[in-house]
This record gives structure tokens, sequence and C-alpha cells, in this order.
């Protein structure tokens, strides 16, 4: 499906405004990384491909990405984080065919996703697994024992790393410096490329590397992307948007795209 | 019991959908399983934490993973894993945890498992099967492998007197018919208390307890105790979470609570001195002569 400026706007206005209806945080988080989910999704994953959100406080892109998709309604994405909701903070359990299991606490995706590549693997099935992960998330122990086993294995699980440089509590440098991430998967001698996470087209050429082994893309993006005062901030990992500064970030989105298509037309 | 476990699974090895995980342990005694599986045998490597994720997602795909370790490594370690990963999505996964109670005597503390089954039975949809004797391992792999609900499998030694041929597993079994005091044990340890009160005058009415959470109270089992007005329940586990606490919950919901009540447990590490599994049991009063010393003051009380 063609991924368009306008479809990709549509979609981060969306995601704002279920952040700002249902007084939930985590948007910057999710800015970061919707680019991705969407390129993912509309670009790249095909009918045998499975998808596993490593980063489940980033769920608010997911849901929008599947609603871009018309899997889920705008219905759907009304009830986000609100009683009785399917759609809870973090993906969930059952009931969304595209969500195969629920996330949050982080370090469990990238193992997850060994499970279901092995699985293909024992039973000659065709398909890729995807797998996003947040960059602080490789703080966790878990994480490097999948990637180990997954090497070890030759699973064809592709890691995606939303590499925005920030985490819950200050920046990813300042907490547990990994820098360079992407040499430590080389050093693994897993095929790692290094993208811009909000060229959806540069995204998709990377996860469309075909191979039948693991790989990994570690995205560079920007915590917040496409709201001025919400980028590389830690503070939008974690706060609600207030209606003033929703109005704020939806004029700045819209005034930017229009800039944008001024300059190609 | 890992021979038993071993030979049975060998046995049920050509179902292409079992695959058996295991976190770098089994030496002398996996390997049969191993030659016989192939690459459905995956040695995840000293990582538990993975390796139970990973179970999670071949079951998510329609496959019947195992996951064997020292028991501790796995339900401690990736206790998270199991809760999120395996039973918040109902996956079948059967955990397999060797070493039940002090099993692996002075090994040490790390390695034994006195809260295993109380920290498990708090999980969602968790069930928990404690064979006694070799013959409960191979009758309890038959029904897991098609569970369909996330399972733990708690091996140990068995302990079978010679002279004692065991009803067939079930999550109740009536082991010993007595008149004087109702006794229910959880797990292996059952085997040499049978044999004490064999080897005594003392009459007792035995149950064995194999599967937890308990979902049912055998009318003969209220019987026996309404007849004895006392009733001692013995596991190698910890008070909290244990097979007694889940008992007495049940029976005072039925109204059904003894007199008298006695429940003989793990107590940790009494001296903080390390020994065998027998060891521990004595220093827990959980070994046959301390049992029978408290069955005796009560016949005679």
């Amino acid at each position: 499906m063609d991924l368009t400026s306008e479809l990709l706007l549509k979609a981060r206005l969306r995601l704002l405004q279920m952040h700002f209806e249902s007084g939930v945080g985590h948007i910057g988080g999710n800015l970061s990384c919707l680019d991705i989910l969407m390129s993912l999704h509309h670009k790249v994953l095909r009918p045998l491909d499975k998808f596993v959100l490593s980063k489940g406080h980033s769920a608010g892109s997911l849901y929008v990405t599947l609603w871009s998709l018309g899997l889920l309604s705008d219905d759907d994405l009304k009830t986000f984080h609100k009683e009785g909701t399917r759609l809870s903070g973090h993906p969930p359990v059952r009931g969304i065919p595209e969500i195969p299991f629920a996330t949050g606490s982080l370090g469990h995706g990238l193992s997850l996703s060994a499970g279901l590549a092995l699985a293909k693997k024992l039973k000659g099935e065709k398909g890729r697994i995807f797998c996003l992960t947040s960059d602080g998330e490789w703080n966790e122990g878990s994480n490097w024992e999948s990637l180990i086993f997954t090497r070890h294995n030759h699973l064809n699980v592709t890691l995606v790393v939303d590499m925005n440089g920030l985490q819950g509590f200050g920046s990813t440098s300042d907490i547990a410096d990994l820098e360079p991430l992407a040499e430590k998967f080389r050093a693994f001698r897993i095929p790692t490329l290094e993208v811009d996470g909000h060229d959806v087209d540069a995204v998709a050429m990377a996860l469309r590397q075909d191979g039948d082994g693991p790989a990994v893309v570690v995205a560079k993006t920007k915590k917040g992307h496409g709201v001025s005062f919400m980028e590389d901030s830690f503070e939008w990992h974690y706060l609600p948007l207030s209606r003033e500064s929703y109005h704020q970030a939806v004029e700045q989105l819209i005034s930017i795209c229009a800039t944008h298509s001024a300059a190609l037309s | 019991m890992r021979n038993a476990f071993c030979s049975t699974l060998v046995e049920l090895a050509a179902n292409p959908a079992f695959v058996f995980l295991t976190g770098d342990l089994g030496f002398q005694a996996l390997e049969p399983l191993r030659q016989e599986m192939g690459k459905r045998f995956i040695n995840a490597g000293v990582a538990e934490q993975n390796m139970v994720s990973v179970a999670a997602g071949l079951a998510n795909d329609g496959l019947r993973p195992w996951v064997y370790s020292i028991a501790p490594f796995l339900y401690a370690r990736a206790f998270e894993q199991i809760r999120n990963d395996v039973c918040l999505h109902g996956m079948p996964v059967i955990l397999v945890g060797n070493g039940g109670g002090y099993g692996y005597g002075v090994m040490g503390s790390t390695h034994h498992a006195i809260e295993d089954y109380g920290a498990l039975l708090s999980l969602q949809g968790m069930r928990v099967y404690l064979p006694a004797f070799d013959s409960d391992v191979r009758e309890a792999i038959r029904y897991l492998m098609g569970a369909a609900h996330p399972a733990y499998l708690r091996l140990g030694l068995s302990e079978q007197p010679k002279w004692f041929s065991p009803p067939p597993f079930s999550a109740w079994r009536h082991v010993l018919a007595g008149r004087g005091p109702t006794i229910a044990i959880a797990g292996p340890l059952a085997g040499g208390i049978l044999d004490a009160l064999r080897q005594s005058d003392l009459s007792a009415d035995v149950w064995l307890v194999s599967e937890l959470p308990i979902t049912e109270l055998p009318s003969e089992f209220l019987s026996s105790l309404r007849r004895s007005n006392y009733l001692m329940v013995i596991e190698e586990h910890v008070c909290a979470g244990g097979f007694g606490q889940m008992l007495s919950h049940q029976l005072l919901l039925a109204g059904a609570a003894p007199g008298q009540f006695v429940h003989r447990t793990a107590l940790g590490y009494v001296s903080g001195r390390y020994g065998s599994q027998r060891f521990h049991r004595a220093e827990c009063g959980l070994d046959p002569a301390s049992i029978m010393a408290e069955l005796n003051r009560a016949v005679l009380a």
C-alpha cells in the first residue's frame, strides 16, 4: 500500500488526538516509532509475517497504525485507555489478531519473536518475524539472552531498535550508555543497518533486506518527532497532553506539512 | 524420577508438535531424548528468561513446548516470563522443575525449591503436578502432553516402598485406609511415611494429593475427617501458598474444618547448616520419625 505523507500526517494527528482525548502520556516514545510502524505495516509485512511490539508503551502508535490499515475502527480508538476498553495502555492479551502478545514489561518481545521464528523453522513454514524494541530496553539482560539465542539458532527475526536516545528518567547515554549499540549487534555477527527512523522509504528498504537469519535495523529517531516542544525531551516520555499543548502540536504538524507540500509543488 | 521422565518423553517424541527446551541441564539423563528428538530438542543455554518466552512463542504457533531446568532456575528466575508470556496468554507450556523441595540436598539453598508451587499457583490458569512415584511421572506426562493450560511438573526422587502399589495417578488418592488420624500428603515424601505407618501399630487414614490447586474435596475424605476430627497436612514446601493453606481454606469454605489441624512444612534452614534431603526434612519435622511422634501424641491425647 502506498504510504503517502498525507497518510503519515493523518496517523500522527490521530495519535495525538487519541492520547489527548484519553489523557494519556507516553506520547514521546509513540511519536518516535510511528513512522517505523507505519512503514513496516504498510510497506513490508506480508501475510505470513508477524510483528511483536516489545516496547509495549508505544501501543498507541500500533493501534493507530492498525487503524490506518482499517483493522481497528475510529470507535475502537475512542475507547483507548478508557473503562472497559480492549485497547489498554499496553498491548492486550487477546482480541486483536495482529497483536500476538501482551507486552509492557520490557525485555520480552525479542524472546517471544524468537519463539515464533523457531516455530516457523521447525514447521518448515515461510514468513519473517519483526520485533520493535526501544533503545533503553537494551538495559534488560533478557534481551541479550535472546540475541544470543536468535543468533545461535539462526532464526529469521528482524529486530528494529527505536533509537531515540531517551528513556524514562533521563538520556540513554546518562543512564546506561550502550553506544555504539549497532556495533554491539555487529559484534554478534548479525547484519546491522542504521537508518533514519523517520524516513519511511529508508526504513522499508532496510526491513526488506531478505535473508533467513537474524537482522537488525537501528532506526535513529527523535522522541516526540514532529512536535518541536516534545522533540528530544524526556518529560514527554510520560506527560499527558494539556488542551493547549495538544492544539499547539496539531497546528505545528499541519503547518509543517503545508510548508512541505508547498515546497514540493 | 528423571529416568521415568526421560523414557516416557522418548515414547512420545514422535509427536511433531512436541518441542523440548532445556536450560543446559540433563547431563547423564536426557541424552536418549536428545537423540530421539533431533532438532526439536533445544539446549537454550543458561538463559532461563529467554527460554520461557521462546516456549510461549512456540506455543502461540500451536507447538507443545516443554521447558526443563533445576526447579528454582525456572520458577524463580523466569517468574515474570511465566506470568506474562505463558500464564496471561494461557499458553500450554509445560514447566518441568527437577529437585522439588530439598531434592538437591547438600548442593545448597540456591538449588532448593521450597516455595515453587505456592509462587506458581498465584498465576492465572497455572496447574501444578506433584508425582510421588515413578509410575505417577509416566501418567502425568501422558496427560500433560495433551493439556490445554500452563502447567508445572515438580520432579523429585521416587520413594515408593517395595510393598506398595500406587493407585493410578489422580488429584486425590486414598493410599492407606485406617481408623486413626486423617493425613493428607503432597509429594514423594509420602513414600517414607507410608512405610513408617506400615511398620507401626498406629492406624491412620492417608490421602495423597498430586494436583494443585484443589478443585474438589472427596466425600470419603470429608467422612474421614468427620470421624477423626484431626487432620495432619504434610508437604515439602513452605507454609505460605502451600497445599495446607489451600486445603484448610477449602475445608473452611465447606464448613468441614476438623477440630485439630497440624501442618508440617518446609521451614527453610533451621540450623543454618546444609545436608541431604533427609537432613533438611528432619530439621523441619518432615521425616517419618517426627511425623510418627506427632501422630502418636495425637492418638494418645
